[in-house]
């Protein structure tokens, strides 16, 4: 029982965060939004897989990817071939020149369904590969360049040119993966009809607790051992590796892991928005999810999901209303962040919830103590500036 | 080969060839400024590309106010584009670097983030000024047509010129890094900052005046891209991968490996281009460059130094 509350739920402070986190989720959001805002928070909680992700990798192993919408864009792939194939029955697509296959690849004239295509056919397969892809895919990047101790900006850069690549990929091959437009039109998961009001609600739930089992995951890994060195690595890698830890080894593990969670994520936003295009894949998408990790904090897996649900609903907001000033406030927002707030609003929280935590326990007399800082500072102030003004006559 | 004669084959080489070196006169313009910036100093500049966008309005507004004003001068005025879209991205770079780069020099990650929120601003600071149309300036008589060595190969004028442009500006960043004191001082911050400083040099104005003149580069470099496209608010962030790539390839420290690089790359993808489609000789391209780098973490050209 010390085990799960200690490792899992990280102690009083953390079982507290995610009490409050569980509760937004679970109760708060369904019980006050309507069923169109909901399904916008679930995709906005889709993301929120990738910035906790994103904690787990950048904010304590140091690794700065800007490719995790290549496997956020895996996960979500293999759903929707999956869906797609089965919306393709040759029922309903028997006005295609050939029945049976994806809409898409009968408007460009192919007439088989290509092989990779063909194990989406079965749902066990599917699930397996939303997981195991793209662990693979990370494993081969993750082998290929940690143990050649390529890192920091080396890595981000290559990261981004390999999201670009999976990108124009998509793109270029239009008649196997829907290209620009993705892959659309999907309605049902073994014959269950995602589309209705009681599936969206039922899909929005297992989002909301997959995401928070993802955060559990999360501060089990980093309570553990494994934690411990993986902060250790990112500030002194060297220190590390001459204790006797191959250090590869660990970062290839978390960028295993910071995938498989991405995917996960790619998973439900298809499922819950219906749809999978190239968007969600490149860089500026993978970019933006590293602003989700920032914002929230990336030292803070809970602050993640915040910092996912505030930028996307400023986006919402701004972007219904004024699109010219979004682009201003997210720029802004990149800059903010690194320049002022380097941990987010866990940070800021952590600043100040000490100080407003124990003036609430002494009875209240927080105003009192303010102003009396301020006149403090105040009179501080004046006296330096007397000071110089004295010095310059 | 499908059906071409040998000379048809011959002409499509050479002309092949040829848009590869118009490729290569962009993407190297652009890369010298970035490997200057990111080889010397280190800062990922994500907003290098806005910088080359800059360059390219301050061309489009030149001639626009040189075709209502000063018709006559039509001629000539691309010649002070060129310096004035230096002028202005060089000035626009030493007020970033001033403002925002010289606080994250220890965080070479943030400054990437950093740079991407400038040029999300900068991109709808365009959008908001020249609208979300792409635009072209009226390029002078001289740059238009074509030269024709015989009927069947057809070279355009101003792929020659940006073609001397980029060697000219080339030579000038080689003398300036490798002849002149300046250039001194820049490749003795780099190995050795304390040492620098004790001796006296300012590195500080050093970094600032580096940013500056691989900003101002890049100006130069979207001088250049007006005569060969059109210009657009995210134009610069087309190219922007491509560019690190080159740099990243060449070995970042080498300005002789970012030629090496930007030339095999663009030759490659030109010529890929032609017997496939566009999307899939970038694909090549690009995942060639990826794995040559998994192979080889320290690109084509690396200067041994004691880190």
């Amino acid at each position: 029982m010390t085990f799960f509350y200690d490792k899992l739920l990280g102690g009083k402070q953390g079982a507290i965060g995610l009490a409050i986190i569980a509760l937004l989720i679970l109760v708060v959001f369904p019980l006050t939004l309507d069923l169109f805002r909901l399904n916008l928070v679930g995709k906005y909680l889709t993301y929120a897989f990738v910035a906790v992700s994103l904690v787990l990798l950048w904010g304590y192993g140091g690794i700065l990817s800007l490719g995790q919408g290549i496997f956020f864009g895996l996960g979500g792939y293999g759903m929707a071939m999956f869906l797609k194939l089965e919306a393709s029955d040759p029922e309903s697509t028997k006005i295609q020149s050939t029945p049976g296959i994806p809409d898409f690849m009968d408007w460009n004239q192919i007439t088989e369904l290509p092989w990779f295509w063909v194990p989406f056919e079965s749902f066990g397969f599917t699930l397996l590969a939303i997981l195991t892809i793209p662990a693979l895919f990370a494993f081969i990047i993750g082998f290929a360049m940690f143990k050649r101790r390529v890192s920091g900006v080396y890595f981000a850069i290559i990261t981004q040119a390999i999201a670009l690549i999976l990108t124009v990929l998509i793109v270029g091959q239009q008649g196997y993966t829907g290209g620009i437009n993705g892959i659309t039109d999907l309605r049902t998961l073994n014959g269950w009809d995602i589309r209705d009001d009681s599936s969206k609600y039922i899909l929005y739930f297992i989002n909301a607790f997959l995401l928070l089992g993802c955060v559990l995951v999360g501060r089990y890994v980093l309570t553990s051992k494994f934690g411990r060195l993986l902060l250790a690595m990112r500030d002194k890698e060297d220190r590390v590796r001459f204790s006797g830890y191959d250090v590869s080894n660990f970062k290839i593990f978390v960028f295993c892991l910071a995938a498989m969670m991405s995917a996960i994520g790619g998973a439900m936003f298809t499922l819950q928005v219906g749809f999978m295009s190239p968007s969600f894949v490149g860089i500026v998408p993978s970019i933006e999810m590293v602003i989700f990790a920032a914002v929230g904090g990336r030292m803070s897996l809970i602050g993640a999901i915040y910092g996912t649900l505030l930028v996307n609903y400023g986006k919402t907001v701004f972007s219904e209303s004024f699109p010219e000033v979004w682009l201003f406030l997210m720029g802004g927002l990149f800059i903010a962040v690194v320049m002022f707030f380097p941990n987010g609003l866990a940070g800021i929280y952590e600043k100040y919830s000490k100080r407003l935590f124990s003036c609430l326990r002494n009875g209240g007399d927080c105003g009192r103590r303010v102003t009396a800082r301020i006149l403090s500072f105040r009179t501080k102030s004046r006296a330096t500036d007397d000071r110089r003004t004295g010095e310059a006559a | 080969m499908g059906g071409f004669s040998y000379e048809e084959l011959q002409a499509i080489l050479v002309m092949q060839g040829f848009a590869g070196l118009s490729l290569f006169s962009v993407l190297l313009l652009m890369a010298l400024g970035l490997a200057i910036i990111f080889g010397q100093m280190g800062v990922i500049n994500m907003a290098h590309g806005e910088f080359m966008a800059v360059g390219a309005y301050t061309t489009y507004m030149l001639s626009t106010i040189t075709e209502t004003y000063v018709p006559g001068f039509m001629n000539y005025y691309f010649v002070f584009s060129i310096i004035a879209a230096f002028l202005v991205a060089g000035v626009i770079g030493y007020f970033l670097e001033f403002s925002l780069i010289r606080h994250l020099y220890k965080r070479p990650l943030d400054t990437l983030l950093a740079t991407w929120g400038v040029s999300l601003i900068m991109q709808q600071i365009f959008r908001s000024v020249f609208g979300a149309r792409e635009v072209s300036p009226t390029l002078p008589e001289w740059l238009m047509g074509s030269y024709q060595p015989t009927d069947t190969i057809d070279i355009p004028l101003n792929g020659l010129f940006v073609l001397g442009l980029t060697a000219f500006v080339t030579g000038a960043v080689f003398y300036l890094m490798f002849k002149s004191r300046w250039g001194l001082r820049v490749r003795a911050t780099t190995q050795n900052r304390l040492m620098s400083g004790a001796v006296g040099i300012n590195t500080k104005m050093v970094d600032r005046l580096t940013f500056a003149l691989g900003c101002g580069i890049a100006g130069i470099a979207g001088a250049a891209f007006t005569t060969i496209a059109s210009t657009g608010p995210t134009t610069g962030s087309l190219y922007i991968v491509d560019t690190f790539m080159v740099v990243v390839f060449g070995g970042a420290a080498s300005l002789f490996g970012t030629i090496a690089s930007a030339f095999s790359i663009a030759q490659a993808q030109s010529i890929m281009e032609f017997f496939l489609s566009g999307s899939m000789a970038k694909v090549l391209t690009l995942l060639t460059i990826v794995v040559i780098l998994m192979l080889r973490p320290e690109g084509l050209f690396s200067i041994k130094i004691r880190k």
